[in-house]
């Protein structure tokens, strides 16, 4: 057995590959094991490292199990009511127009009771960019049906399964967005395999560009696992998101901003 | 002095807001307020300020809470159906110590109502209105003039203590016209918000929240705001007294009505009775000791509250008078606005006064 000194003197040869985002605080996530908000966390605290955009960071966390999302960005952070971080968003980039605000939201928050603050400020054009986790459940209160939950999915609200006859049809969001004039960058990825991770930091960074040179409104919809209130383990529950949520909720880069939208940016 | 300007309660709001270095509105139009916003999308582009007709009250309320972490000096306005609405996003507000001015144009309800003014929304702005423990700093204009006046006296108040503030006025005010003399820009001052959200240059996070999770935090925070509140009481109550010194009987009004009641007053003292007034200018922190004090006093023989509502008011004058002499309520509801002669008239009745 090599001696410890002996091992870390090896380790100060080697080339360091990845590291923490210096935008990531360091500190324990309190989400369940396998849940995939980290991933999408990271992914958040990469991107506003890359565009060295940390001090002019205000990011907006929801109601839901993201609640406390603020522990986790070295950034000003402001805790909105539920469903209603489109429209604190919207304060805070009017008050200081320089600076990158960027909503984080479940299905729950963003597609149920926040319905009309995504709307209105996704078709105003609010120069603010939207992180959209959509795993097809309410999490933090014990795995409800979310609006974006599939039809036959059985969950705390649902135990017979989700029926369309008296509990309508899963909303597609994106697509529902992606009709306005003010949304200038719009994506639906997802987090279950290391390619669609790379694809996903992608859309983000576009997101986040796309609101640093003044085009508009941006989202990106992240399909992502919920294995405590699924019910399942986490290979169990990657496999479900790609062989049910990703047919009915296709990954597709919606809108992307055209050369004639730049006004100039910030 | 300056010279005055003919103005409507609702636009007065709008100029001294300005003055007072208010540059972002967020609203939904209602009547009986709606002259507000309306001056306001006029003037607040001309002083590269920020307007924003939002989707509802309840995004207005939040875009408010975003704006006022930011440190600007924010405001909405609504009137009754729709500050309900608001009540949620007062409450974060509130226990998030975010700094904005809210102000109510009273009209008829509950429900629906009309669009006539109204008292009745004093317990929902005097005792919390939205959920928890929390206090509001509540500011009762009775003139076009203070509406101005206590425009700009609100965003001091809720920048000194950080804490929003809510003007309470009524459909009447909001509506009438008189000549104001506008506040001087001059005499604003301005605070350090060494909290605001503005990014992270050079420093740590701030954060704007409102969530405790554990139960012995939440309750170090309540403790905390509750001290601002008393320092609050301590400092900032306002009140008028009209024809006090030798009253038998002192009505307690606020606003529009204490304005008819002056009114009655004067014609009370022409048939030899003495009436007299006491006028609460914030309603919260209210004048206990005031009323206590008068309550105390061997020549009052009893209290009226004069209200538009079916007596709200007067549970907090009962409070102060704590049983020492009767306190009794004139008060019309719905809308109806009454007249002097019929104050007094009511006055005489409840109090057996030939």
């Amino acid at each position: 057995m090599k001696d410890k000194a002996k091992i870390l003197e090896e380790v100060k040869t080697m080339k360091k590959v990845a590291t923490r985002p210096k935008c990531l605080s360091d500190r324990t996530f309190h989400y369940c094991p396998g849940c995939t908000h980290g991933v999408v966390h990271r992914l958040v605290a990469e991107t506003i490292d890359e565009l060295a955009i940390q001090e002019k960071t205000i990011g907006v966390a929801p109601v839901g199990c993201s609640v406390f999302a603020y522990w986790y960005f070295n950034t000003d952070f402001s805790q909105a009511a539920h469903g209603r971080a489109p429209a604190v968003a919207t304060g805070i980039k009017r008050s200081v127009p320089g600076s990158v605000v960027f909503t984080y939201q479940g299905d729950g928050d963003l597609a149920a009771i926040g319905t009309a603050e995504i709307i209105h400020a996704a078709n105003r054009g609010e120069k603010i960019t939207v992180i959209f986790i959509n795993n097809a459940i309410y999490g933090m209160t014990g795995g409800q049906m979310a609006p974006t939950s599939l039809i036959n999915q059985k969950t705390q609200t649902s135990p017979y399964g989700r029926d369309s006859e008296t509990m309508g049809y899963p909303i597609r969001v994106s697509e529902m967005l992606s009709g306005f004039e003010g949304v200038k960058y719009l994506s639906r990825v997802a987090v279950d395999t290391p390619a669609n991770i790379v694809k996903a930091k992608a859309a983000i960074k576009k997101a986040f560009q796309t609101q640093l040179e003044g085009k508009g409104f941006s989202m990106v919809e992240v399909l992502s696992i919920c294995p405590t209130d699924w019910g399942m383990n986490v290979p169990d529950s990657k496999k479900w998101l790609q062989e049910n949520m990703i047919p009915y909720y296709p990954l597709k880069e919606f809108k992307a901003p055209k050369a004639e939208d730049a006004k100039g940016g910030e | 002095m300056a010279s005055k300007v003919l103005m409507k309660g609702n636009e007065a709001i709008g100029e001294a807001a300005m003055i007072a270095g208010c540059r972002h509105y967020f609203g939904y139009p209602i009547t009986p307020q709606s002259e507000l916003p309306a001056y306001l999308a006029k003037h607040m582009p001309k002083r590269d300020g920020v307007f924003v007709q939002a989707e509802s009250e309840v995004a207005a309320i939040n875009m408010v809470y975003g704006s006022g972490g930011t440190g600007v000096r924010v405001m909405t306005s609504s009137s009754s159906p729709g500050i309900s609405l608001k009540q949620e996003g007062i409450s974060y507000i509130a226990c998030a110590e975010v700094p904005c001015l809210i102000v109510n144009v009273v009209r008829g309800g509950p429900g629906l109502g009309n669009i006539a003014p109204a008292q009745s929304d004093y317990f929902q702005a005097v005792k919390g209105g939205g959920h928890g423990d929390y206090k509001l700093i509540v500011l009762s204009p009775s003139s076009v003039q203070e509406m101005a006046d206590f425009t700009v006296l609100g965003f001091d108040l809720a920048d000194k203590y950080r804490t929003p503030v809510m003007m309470l006025s009524d459909g009447y005010l909001g509506q009438m016209m008189e000549p104001v003399a506008l506040p001087e820009a001059t005499n604003i001052k301005k605070y350090d918000k060494p909290w605001a959200t503005i990014g992270a240059r050079g420093r740590g996070q701030n954060l704007i929240s409102s969530i405790h999770l554990v139960p012995e935090d939440m309750e170090k925070h309540i403790e905390h705001l509750y001290k601002k509140y008393a320092e609050i009481e301590k400092n900032e109550l306002l009140y008028e007294e009209y024809q006090c010194g030798d009253a038998e009987y002192v009505m307690v009004s606020y606003g529009i009505t204490a304005r008819i009641c002056k009114t009655a007053c004067v014609m009370a003292r022409e048939q030899g009775i003495k009436l007299g007034l006491l006028r609460p200018k914030t309603l919260w922190p209210f004048p206990k000791m005031p009323i206590s004090k008068l309550a105390q006093s061997k020549n009052v023989k009893g209290f009226i509250s004069v209200e538009l509502s079916t007596g709200q008011m007067i549970e907090d004058v009962r409070l102060a008078v704590n049983g020492l002499k009767p306190v009794e309520l004139f008060g019309r509801t719905g809308g109806v606005v009454p007249t002097p002669n019929e104050v007094l008239t009511n006055v005489k009745r409840l109090f057996s006064i030939k």
